[in-house]
Formats: C-alpha cells, sequence, structure tokens
C-alpha cells in the first residue's frame, strides 16, 4: 500500500539537537550549525597521545592564543563538505573548461616565448610552495581545536593541493614533463627561490597551530597571491599578450578573493577576544610578512625585474591595510 | 598556423605522481626529523616512500567532480525525505534505536577518524601517502555531517537523538567506541593506520555498514541507506588505502612483521569488540531482519577475511589471534548484548524490548545451537517478570572491562554457562576485563589503559550514585529516551501519526 | 580459491556496468539485493573500460564508478583501460 504522507500534518517534538538549542535556541539550525558546532569530542579524553604525552588528545593549549569558546571562529562562507565540494565543482567546471579552450585553440603556442618562458619560470616552482600550504593547513585541521576553526583548513589543504595540481597542469600545457623537472631543480637550487623555499620549509616545523595559520594563510600566501596572480599574471604577462595564463590561473585569483574573507574572519575574532591574542597575532603577523616579502622579492624580479621592488613594497603596504582592518595594527 | 608540438602521452600513472608526489621534496633548510617528528618512535622501518603504490589515482579536480555528484544526490533525497514525512515509511519506531545508538557512538568516530587522517595525512614523510590520508580526512568528515544531517529530522520528532553530543563524552556506552578512536588517535602514525585504515577499514567495515543499510533498505528507511552507501562509496577508497599501507609496511622490511601482527592482533580484537553492537542491531532491533549477525560474519568476516589473510601470507602474517574466539563468539554474542541492554535500559537513550514469540522462533532458527538452550529461557524468564508487572532492572553498577569498556557480560568461549573475567594486578591496583583478548592488549600496555576513563566509577564517585543527577548530565531525559519500548513516547507517536497517515479519523 | 567482490548501488547508472562486469567475468555471481548489487568472483575480477563503453554508447571514465560504488574486496589494481581485484592465487 502507497501512503501519502504528505497529507499528514503533525508537530515535531523539539527543532534541534541540544547543544544547537543552547547556542542558538530552539529553532532549525543550519546544516553548517548542524555540520560543525560541538562535534569534536570534549570531555573524559581517554589517553594521553603517546607521540606527545604532554598534550591532551585535543588540546587547546598548544596555541599561544587563548579563546573562551573556539567556537567563535565562524568561516563567513559556512562552508561545510557539501557547500565547500559543489562550489569547488562548479569552479572546476571553469577551469576545465579554461583549459580546454586554452589546449583547444593553441593558445599556448601563440604566447610570445618571453611570457611563455616567464609564465613557466615564475609559476612552475611554485606547485611546491602550494605544496607547503598544503602541509600547514593539514596540520592545523589535525591538531588545532575546534570544529568551526579546522574543518576550513582541511578545505583549504586540498585546495592547495589542487592548485598545485592546476600549477602542474599549467606546466605540462605549456612546456612538457621538462618544465616540471626544470621548475623542480630551480626550486631546489635557483639562488631567486631559496629564500621563498627557506620559509616554507620554516613554516614545515611549526607546531603551533594558529602560528601556522599566520605564518602560511595571512602572511606568505597574502603577499604572494595579490602579487602573482593579480600583478603579474593577470596585469603585466596579459598586457603583454599573456592572456591565455590568466586563463589557466582564474581558479588562483577566484580563490583568493573568496578565502581572504575567511582568513580575516578568523584573524578578527582571534584579536577581539583579548589583548594578548591581539598582541601575539601582531608579532607573528609583523615577523612573517616582513621575511614573507623579502623571500618574494626575487620570485617577483622573475617577472618584474627592476620593478619588483616597488611591486612588493606597494603590496606589503595593500597588505597592511587589509590587516589593520581586522583590529591589529602594524 | 600549426606549431604545435607533440605531447607525450602521459599514462595515468606517470600523470597521477606528477601530480602528487613530484610535488614534495627533500628538505635542506631543516632536518627532516624536525619536519616528520613523530615516524621513527613506533620502530616501522621505511627504507623507501616512492615503492608506496597510490590506491585510486583521483586528482583533486576528479575528486570535487565526482564528490559535488554524490552530494547533490544525497542531500536530494535527504530534503525530499523530510519533506515528505519519510520518517513514517519506517517498518516500526523499534527500529530508530539502532540509529540513535549510531549517532550516539559511531557518528564520533567518523568526526575522530576525519582528524586522526588529517594528523597523519601531515606525519608520513611520503607525498603519496600523504594524499591518500589527506582524502580520507576530508571524506571522513563528510561522513560525520552526512550522518548528523540526514538522522537531524528524526531528532525532530523522537526521543533519543537530542543529546547525541553529551552522550558521546559521558553516557556509558559511547566510551566503548570513543576510547577505540582515542585509542588509535593516541597511538603513532602507522599504528593508526592499522587500526582504523586497515582493521577498522579493511576488515570490519563491511559487517557495520553493509548490513546495517541493507537493513535500512528493508525497514523503509531512505535516509539512512542513502547516507550509508553514499559513505561507503569513499569507504571503498579507503580500505584499499588501508590494504596498501599494510602490504607497504611489510614489504619495506622483515623487522616490521612483528610489530604489525601485535596491532593486528590488538586491532581485531578492539574492533571486534566495538562491533559487536552491530550484532544486536541485526539480530533484534530491525522490526524486518535482513540477515543474522551470524550469516553476516559468515560473508564479511569468515569469507572476506578469509581470502585477505590467505593473501596476506605470503608476507608471513597470519590472522590475527583473537580470530577463533571471535569465532566461537559469534552465536552468543547479540543476545549476551541486548540481555544487558534490556536490564541497563534505565540508562540508555534508546530504547530496548523484550522480543516477541515470531522474533524468538527467528532467533531459534538462526541460532540453532544457543538460542533455545541459552537464551530463550531467559528472556521467557523476564517476560514473566514484566508480565507480573515486576520487570527485570538492574541499577547495579556494570563491572567494565578496562580496555574494550563494555561491561563484563561475555562467557567463557568454550562455555556458554561460565561468565568470563579476567584480571590483571598492576602497581597495586586491579583492573577487569571481558576476555582474554582485553586483557593482553592492557598487558601489552598498562601505562596507556590505566589512563582509561571509566565511566561509571566516575558516576559514582563524582555524582554521589545519584542515578537522577548523572541522568541530567547525559542528556538522558527519564521516561523519554530511556527504558522498554513498549509503552514509550516513541512508540505512542509513531503508531498515532502512521494512524493519521493510514485511515481518515 | 578466494572471492574477490565489488558491490555497487542499484540503479540506472549502475545497470550496463554490471552488464560488462557480466560479458568480461563469465565467472562471475551476480547477486541482487534492496538498493544495492554484490557481484563475486573467484580470485579475479575485471572491470574493462571499453566494455562498459560499449554498453552505453559514450566515453566511460573508470574514475566514474566511485559514484556508485559500495565496497569491494581484493587487491586494486587501476591503469587507463580497466580496473581489477584479485586475491594472490
Amino acid at each position: 500500500m502507497q501512503i501519502d504522507l504528505r497529507t499528514v500534518s503533525i508537530q515535531p517534538l523539539r527543532q534541534t539537537f541540544d547543544h544547537l538549542a543552547r547556542r542558538f535556541g530552539d529553532k532549525p539550525a543550519s546544516r553548517y550549525q548542524e555540520g560543525g558546532y560541538d562535534i569534536q569530542a570534549a570531555e573524559n579524553l581517554h589517553y594521553k597521545p603517546t607521540w606527545d604525552p604532554d598534550q591532551e588528545l585535543y588540546d587547546a593549549k598548544i596555541t599561544k592564543i587563548v579563546m573562551q569558546d573556539w567556537y567563535a571562529l565562524k568561516d563567513p562562507r559556512q562552508f561545510y563538505y557539501s557547500t565547500y565540494t559543489l562550489a569547488r565543482a562548479r569552479q572546476q567546471d571553469a577551469t576545465e573548461s579554461n583549459f580546454a579552450f586554452v589546449e583547444s585553440r593553441g593558445l599556448a603556442d601563440m604566447l610570445p616565448p618571453a611570457v611563455r618562458e616567464t609564465a613557466l619560470k615564475l609559476l612552475v616552482p611554485l606547485r611546491h610552495a602550494a605544496w607547503g600550504a598544503n602541509q600547514n593547513n593539514t596540520l592545523i585541521c589535525g591538531y588545532g581545536y575546534s570544529t568551526i576553526f579546522t574543518q576550513p583548513c582541511m578545505y583549504h589543504a586540498m585546495d592547495n593541493l589542487g592548485i598545485a595540481q592546476y600549477l602542474s597542469r599549467l606546466g605540462l600545457l605549456l612546456g612538457d614533463t621538462e618544465a616540471l623537472d626544470e621548475g623542480k631543480a630551480a626550486w631546489l637550487e635557483d639562488s631567486a627561490w631559496q629564500p621563498l623555499r627557506r620559509y616554507v620549509e620554516d613554516t614545515l616545523v611549526l607546531r603551533d597551530p594558529f602560528e601556522a595559520f599566520v605564518a602560511q594563510n595571512v602572511a606568505l600566501d597574502g603577499l604572494l597571491y595579490p602579487l602573482v596572480y593579480a600583478r603579474i599574471v593577470d596585469d603585466t604577462l596579459s598586457a603583454q599578450g599573456g592572456s591565455a595564463v590568466a586563463m589557466l590561473t582564474q581558479f588562483m585569483t577566484d580563490w583568493f578573493d573568496e578565502t581572504k574573507k575567511w582568513v580575516d574572519a578568523v584573524l578578527k575574532v582571534a584579536a577581539a577576544e583579548s589583548d594578548n591574542n591581539r598582541a601575539v597575532l601582531q608579532d607573528w603577523i609583523r615577523a612573517w610578512s616582513t621575511r614573507a616579502a623579502s623571500a618574494l622579492l626575487p620570485v617577483v624580479e622573475i617577472a618584474l625585474g627592476a620593478q619588483a621592488d616597488d611591486a612588493v613594497g606597494e603590496q606589503l603596504a595593500d597588505f597592511r591595510a587589509r590587516i589593520q582592518k581586522t583590529g591589529i595594527t602594524l | 598556423m600549426d606549431m604545435k608540438v607533440a605531447k607525450k602521452k602521459l599514462g595515468l600513472k606517470e600523470k597521477y605522481r606528477l601530480m602528487t608526489r613530484d610535488l614534495g621534496w627533500e628538505p635542506t633548510y631543516r632536518a627532516k626529523d624536525e619536519v616528520f617528528p613523530y615516524v621513527n618512535y613506533e620502530g616501522i622501518k621505511v627504507h623507501d616512500w616512492d615503492k608506496w603504490e597510490d590506491p585510486f589515482r583521483l586528482t583533486m579536480d576528479s575528486y570535487w567532480k565526482y564528490q559535488a555528484e554524490k552530494e547533490r544526490k544525497f542531500y536530494a533525497i535527504i530534503d525530499a525525505h523530510a519533506q515528505n514525512n519519510g520518517h513514517l515509511n519506517i517498518t516500526d519506531a523499534r527500529y530508530l534505536s539502532a540509529l540513535k545508538i549510531f549517532l550516539q557512538a559511531i557518528s564520533p568516530g567518523e568526526y575522530a577518524a576525519h582528524k586522526g587522517f588529517a594528523r597523519v595525512g601531515r606525519e608520513f614523510p611520503g607525498v603519496g601517502t600523504q594524499v591518500a590520508c589527506q582524502m580520507q580526512a576530508i571524506d571522513e568528515i563528510r561522513h560525520a555531517q552526512t550522518q548528523i544531517h540526514a538522522l537531524s529530522n528524526y531528532n525532530k520528532y523522537y526521543d533519543g537523538f537530542h543529546a547525541f553530543a553529551d552522550a558521546r563524552d559521558r553516557i556509558w556506552y559511547t566510551s566503548v567506541a570513543r576510547s577505540f578512536f582515542d585509542d588509535a588517535m593516541s597511538a603513532g602514525p602507522f599504528e593508526f593506520m592499522i587500526a582504523i585504515g586497515f582493521s577498522f577499514e579493511y576488515v570490519l567495515t563491511n559487517l557495520l555498514f553493509v548490513p546495517f543499510m541493507s537493513g535500512a533498505a528493508y525497514n523503509g528507511d531512505m535516509a539512512t541507506v542513502t547516507f550509508g552507501f553514499s559513505a561507503q562509496s569513499d569507504e571503498a577508497r579507503h580500505m584499499t588505502l588501508g590494504l596498501e599501507c599494510i602490504k607497504f609496511m611489510l614489504e619495506q622490511d622483515p623487522d616490521n612483521l612483528p610489530i604489525v601482527q601485535g596491532w593486528l592482533d590488538k586491532w581485531f580484537w578492539r574492533g571486534f569488540r566495538v562491533l559487536g553492537l552491530v550484532s544486536t542491531m541485526m539480530d533484534y532491533m530491525l522490526p524486518k531482519r535482513v540477515m543474522s549477525w551470524r550469516e553476516a560474519w559468515e560473508i564479511y568476516g569468515v569469507e572476506n577475511g578469509g581470502a585477505l589473510f590467505k593473501d596476506l601470507a605470503r608476507y608471513g602474517v597470519r590472522p590475527p589471534k583473537g580470530w577463533d574466539d571471535a569465532e566461537k563468539a559469534i552465536d552468543h554474542m547479540s543476545h549476551q548484548f541486548m540481555l544487558g541492554l534490556y536490564q541497563w535500559s534505565f540508562g540508555t537513550s534508546f530504547h530496548s524490548w523484550i522480543p516477541s514469540d515470531e522474533d524468538m522462533d527467528w532467533l531459534s532458527a538462526k541460532y540453532p545451537t544457543t538460542f533455545d538452550k541459552y537464551y530463550r529461557p531467559r528472556w521467557d524468564h523476564i517476560r514473566k517478570l514484566a508480565v507480573a508487572g515486576t520487570p527485570f532492572k538492574n541499577f547495579g553498577l556494570a563491572k567494565l572491562c578496562q580496555t574494550c569498556q563494555l561491561p563484563v557480560v561475555f562467557t567463557e568461549p568454550d562455555d556458554a554457562t561460565m561468565s568470563c573475567h579476567r584480571e590483571t594486578e598492576y602497581k597495586g591496583e586491579k583492573y577487569h576485563f571481558c576476555s582474554d583478548g582485553c586483557q593482553h592488549i592492557f598487558d601489552n600496555e598498562p601505562e596507556k589503559y590505566v589512563q582509561a576513563w571509566l565511566p561509571m566509577p566516575s558516576l559514582f564517585q563524582e555524582l554521589n550514585g545519584d542515578i537522577g543527577a548523572w541522568m541530567n548530565w547525559v542528556g538522558l531525559r527519564d521516561g523519554e529516551d530511556n527504558g522498554d519500548y513498549s509503552g514509550s513516547r516513541d512508540q505512542r507517536n509513531f503508531d498515532q501519526w502512521r494512524g493519521m497517515a493510514t485511515s481518515n479519523t | 580459491m578466494s572471492t574477490v567482490f565489488i558491490a555497487l548501488q542499484a540503479n540506472e547508472e549502475t545497470r550496463p556496468i554490471i552488464e560488462a562486469i557480466e560479458i568480461d567475468n563469465p565467472l562471475a555471481v551476480v547477486n541482487r539485493q534492496p538498493a544495492m548489487v554484490k557481484i563475486d568472483a573467484p580470485n579475479r575480477l575485471v572491470i574493462r573500460k571499453e566494455t562498459i563503453e560499449e554498453q552505453i554508447g559514450r566515453e566511460f571514465d573508470l574514475q566514474e564508478l566511485h559514484i556508485n560504488l559500495i565496497t569491494l574486496g581484493g587487491n586494486v589494481t587501476e591503469d587507463d583501460d580497466s580496473l581489477t581485484l584479485s586475491w594472490a592465487e
């Protein structure tokens, strides 16, 4: 017998789960709320980690940042797995068409040789920097406290991997497998890349998840993305007949615009929590962004030559203005 | 203008290599030990991370594409389920006990797996291994979330779901699953992989998901079928990762064999105990049954587990030490569990019940050598007490196993009339165990297991045995969430709502 | 002899995949259960891209299998044209 259940009007006993009712009242919760708040174990943890018996299994004290409620670090995009994946699938569709367009029209071969060479020299080694970013975001997700703070870091880590893979495809398209080999050799040995590689390796030994967040997502990527993708690829290379390159890196440009809203929101809430947090963030951002700027200078020179100094200086000023808006003065 | 230079045609394997493991490099500004500090202390020797074989070569673009397709399907179905009162399609609201246990004990395990895989996805020095673990990390948060989202609508109409986050950390039976995942996460990265990646995912997960989801399908629960099968489609990748991981460890160095074998022995038994709860779901909690626990064990334990360990024999691996004891327990465990749950039902955020005559006939047909002999008489006795108005309740303190945290309710492997109980004295304290398997696990790592948080003793120490205060603390509403299904609010509401749907009155 | 298996969701997308598996694996046994189809085979089971493409009349990327895959048993070997499950004999 088929029953028409839609015709039954019944009153629910409750609107949501107890832990969400305590936070937001007894009303229907969003899927972001259901999938994020209080779903990490909080009490009565059974054993100390054998890999570091001084830590708890979930430990808010492994960072210098102190939060009364770590769930306050809300992601303005309200990403949970589904909304994240759907958003990226749409972008991946667009990126795929861009790659197909460049490939089918032979646009890669029509690039002015100097533009193509600059694109390969500048962009291909960056896939290793993106891998470093993946490592750091995976660490923040693994050891950071509260799902609301850590789940976007896992998404970010997968994005970093995706970007490293798009850069690899760009290298293959513009220059075949040799381009990847040359890019890796440059990353490992060329003097232009060593300050950046040293920066990345220095972030890989950080074990304070929030400091890793600052060194990677705030400082390094906050300078690298606008410099490389907006200023160099979208402006300079496009003006030199390299719009095809900009098509291949559109994902990165859009991605940075989207994700920086989240990064800023996290900084803003953490800084507003206490003077201590603000001071810690200030120190970290100042130190890491100064280093990042000087590490990026020789990289920017690959494309901008003598104008690199000015470009990095201007970008650093923009960056400071952006950070200022989160309540942290540099 | 034809200036196109023919590009090398790259095979799947080579392309994937360039897209993943070629991204990594040997650090020179920092020591490798600083970057990967936890990879050596367990004693596993790895000589060449490049020998790692990637299980399923998904790059991020394909990952997003296929996962988005799964997500669209999933949410379309659970939206329809919520809009159309899909909960009234289930065979009977008794069935929901299985879902309540799932949400309180298993979904938090998915989340723990998410965190654990993020950690090992950072700690292994091989890029191929890291990427596979990271994909599992993001999949596992998907599972936790899709489960909560699918069961959210049931929470609006039925008791026992509302306090799952409190129950996860506080109620006694969830600490069985919690201690399992805490145990894995507090281990090193290689042991974590054997614990979750191999033992849980490969050896045991089929026993959990496949019969459970078929059970949901048989009982009209579209929401659960959907999250179950959707999660399982990731599970196939995870199982392959687990299998690859154990083969990799065994191929890298012969010295790894005894360490890996020790972990297999431990984690098979740990997992078998956790999944014991599934046996009661299959044998008792499904109004319309799919197959018995015994039958599921034959397919997914004996047949597949057997094939797996036969395959691994080439590395010198033998089946886990507890395998024979597990086999001996199969015909008893669901009955022993359900009898336990029924007598402690005042303290569970789900309902249990006395099986009907029809249920018992099914059980005796499925368990011809054990049910009528040992368990039917006990159920008959319990039913007599219930009919007489003096239902059998055990408010006594359940003695919990120090390792698996289940109440000590099992019998000796070779004598179903003898209750099984083991004891170890360590540094002047006595510790209790439900089985040889659990005792061995403790004896190998006593410093770890003495730390275990045991919920029952805590209740009596901290709350002075005040049951009401304890119920508040664990989020259990007396008279609504707990007790016998017969006469419960869930039963009354479901029958009434179904009545409204099937008649004009 | 050990059994390898693959289980797929029972739906319109998997119908031709199951047919292709039956064509390529004469020893395979197809078990149809509610919402799920489980295919067992002795020691080895191969899924070929080309055979699936013949059934559906369009290109098929073997990774599309992931969408409807429920579970499997056996060692997995994957290349551009096929996916094989096997146990050591």
